[in-house]
């Protein structure tokens, strides 16, 4: 027999007798006993921090080949453009520069900030007067000579320093080497926590800094499948599930035409505005909302219901 | 516009402590075809959110790097991080369930939308929660998600890289906004009272289905 159910009517057809308040108690013990079995069981995953000390220690070349990219301005954050500098116009969607139009409200200069200003807070002559003679050369002329470092470090295997034959390098490998001790004896992590308040809670310039790391940073994240290409940020380190709800998030980011863009990050978080959109939506959406009627799970879930004598 | 309709009391009144009668808030009784394991995904994802909070509670007594160092503090880390597994694991379960019910049905879409709203906002909750562990994996998450911000312009207000402001948005104001959308999501199923079956007459809601 068909029952005409007018669904947004109050129910006047038969109750059961039913204690919310003691169901609502038993859900609760239930998931605490749950989650206290996972924890003794499985506890969770701690991997400790990494810092600039342990980076340079670790590989001491990589960070100086980091450090003189920012100085001549070839590293991810050195061309980053906002909210951090005015490097570059940043990701786009068609005419929107969200990116840029939020402005550079979180100022950072990593050549400045993360190797000019901590060498002269460094007690040390070398470090502060090469500093000095960085500052007094013109733009041109230190892009140059940071480029000419740059490439001849690159073209030695392991190298921290190199000799200055040519007279090409300027003061550029006497900071660099001063920042690579300073990184040794983990002043420069407090050099770089505290240039904005001695209290520090903010760690946007050392993350930014080590981020722009070749070798180490995203070395070590890839041994713990956490890479972009790896599904990222829903994994966790360990065999522990992370945030598996980003599922189709990660998706997007491993296939066409999102992995091989420069544009993948705009254009996957508006995809999945997008879709929440109309997830949102579903009731009143087309055809979406008729597919309950058209594969009866519903026949399942009230088979009782459905199966009662009347 | 009669006076009582005026008054900003009086309509506030009307639309909360008039628009249910306390049965219906605190039942004794559903209706008969409330008979289904699927009901109890809701109850159960609530139950992970008080646990969620519970927990949290602990955590915050004693600060963001104390679990690292002592084996209590870990302890109730992990009781934080498989509530939240759990919380999304029902919740998802729950959604599906009242995706195959069609429970928007019966003038309930805001009961729907309520939901993924709450959804979202846990994401974003769990997203700064993953961000103040004060480990390698915090440090990693801040630096890759900091993109997917910048590129939206979200990232020059909501900074993943200043730790203080993740910790302070995951203790305090998104866990207020979670908490705040899910007892409107579950007002609105009490004073809507839980969707009936869907009948073989399916015309009621406006053409063929
Ligand atoms: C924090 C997350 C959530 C909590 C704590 C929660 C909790 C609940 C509870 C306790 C109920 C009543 C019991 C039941 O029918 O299962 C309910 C009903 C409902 N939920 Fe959720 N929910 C959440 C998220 C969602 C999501 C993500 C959706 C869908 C997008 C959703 C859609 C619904 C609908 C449509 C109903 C009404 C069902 C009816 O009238 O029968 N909820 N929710």
């Amino acid at each position: 027999m068909v029952m005409k159910v007018d669904p947004s009517k109050k129910w006047t057809g038969p109750v059961r007798s039913y204690d919310i308040i003691k169901e609502g108690v038993i859900a609760v013990v239930v998931v605490g006993l749950l989650a206290a079995g996972l924890s003794l069981f499985f506890s969770s995953p701690d991997e400790p921090a990494v810092t600039l000390k342990s980076w340079a220690m670790t590989n001491p070349a990589d960070f100086a080949q980091t450090a003189t990219g920012e100085l001549a301005g070839t590293t991810t954050s050195a061309g980053y453009g906002a909210p951090y500098n005015h490097a570059a116009k940043g990701p786009t969607l068609g005419p929107l520069k969200l990116q840029d139009w939020a402005g550079v409200r979180i100022p950072v200069d990593p050549a400045k900030s993360f190797v000019v200003e901590p060498l002269l807070m460094m007690n040390n002559v070398d470090a502060t007067s090469s500093a000095e003679s960085w500052k007094a050369a013109t733009p041109d002329q230190q892009n140059k000579w940071a480029t000419a470092y740059a490439d001849a470090l690159g073209k030695v295997d392991g190298a921290t320093s190199i000799p200055d034959t040519k007279n090409e390098f300027g003061p550029v490998p006497t900071m660099v080497s001063s920042l690579l001790v300073m990184a040794k004896s983990g002043a420069l992590d407090g050099a770089l926590t505290t240039s904005d308040t001695p209290l520090p809670t903010n760690f946007t310039k050392p993350l930014l800094f080590l981020a722009d790391s070749e070798g180490y940073f995203g070395d070590l994240a890839s041994k713990q499948h956490l890479g972009g290409d790896q599904w990222g940020v829903m994994n966790e380190t360990g065999s522990w599930p992370g945030q598996s709800w980003l599922w189709l998030f990660s998706l997007w980011y491993q296939i066409e035409p999102f992995k091989s863009s420069g544009n993948a990050d705009t254009l996957v978080m508006t995809l999945m505005g997008l879709l929440t959109l109309c997830l949102a939506l579903f009731p009143v959406f087309p055809f979406i909302r008729k597919i309950p009627y058209l594969i009866p799970i519903h026949r399942l879930i009230w088979k009782k219901w459905y199966a009662r004598k009347l | 516009m009669s006076s009582s309709q005026k008054n900003w009391t009086a309509r506030l009144r009307k639309s909360t402590l008039e628009s249910m009668e306390p049965q219906d808030l605190l039942p004794d009784t559903q209706p008969a075809y409330v008979a289904s394991w699927i009901y109890v995904f809701g109850v159960l994802t609530l139950a992970s959110l008080i646990m969620l909070i519970a927990t949290g509670l602990v955590l915050t007594l004693e600060g963001p790097a104390w679990w690292h160092g002592s084996s209590v503090g870990h302890f109730w880390n992990s009781m934080h991080l498989w509530s939240v597994e759990l919380f999304f694991v029902f919740m998802v379960v729950h959604l599906w369930g009242k995706f195959w019910m069609a429970a928007w049905r019966g003038k309930r879409t805001a009961t729907w939308v309520t939901g993924v709203i709450a959804f979202m906002a846990s994401i974003v909750t769990a997203l700064t929660g993953y961000l103040i562990q004060t480990n390698f994996d915090s440090q990693w998450i801040a630096t890759e998600a900091k993109d997917g911000f910048n590129a939206m312009g979200i990232g020059a207000f909501f900074n993943t890289l200043n730790t203080g402001q993740a910790i302070l948005l995951h203790v305090a104001l998104l866990p207020l906004a979670v908490g705040i959308i899910v007892v409107w999501h579950i007002l609105l199923v009490r004073r809507k009272g839980v969707v009936p079956p869907i009948d073989n007459d399916a015309t009621l809601e406006g053409g063929a289905f």
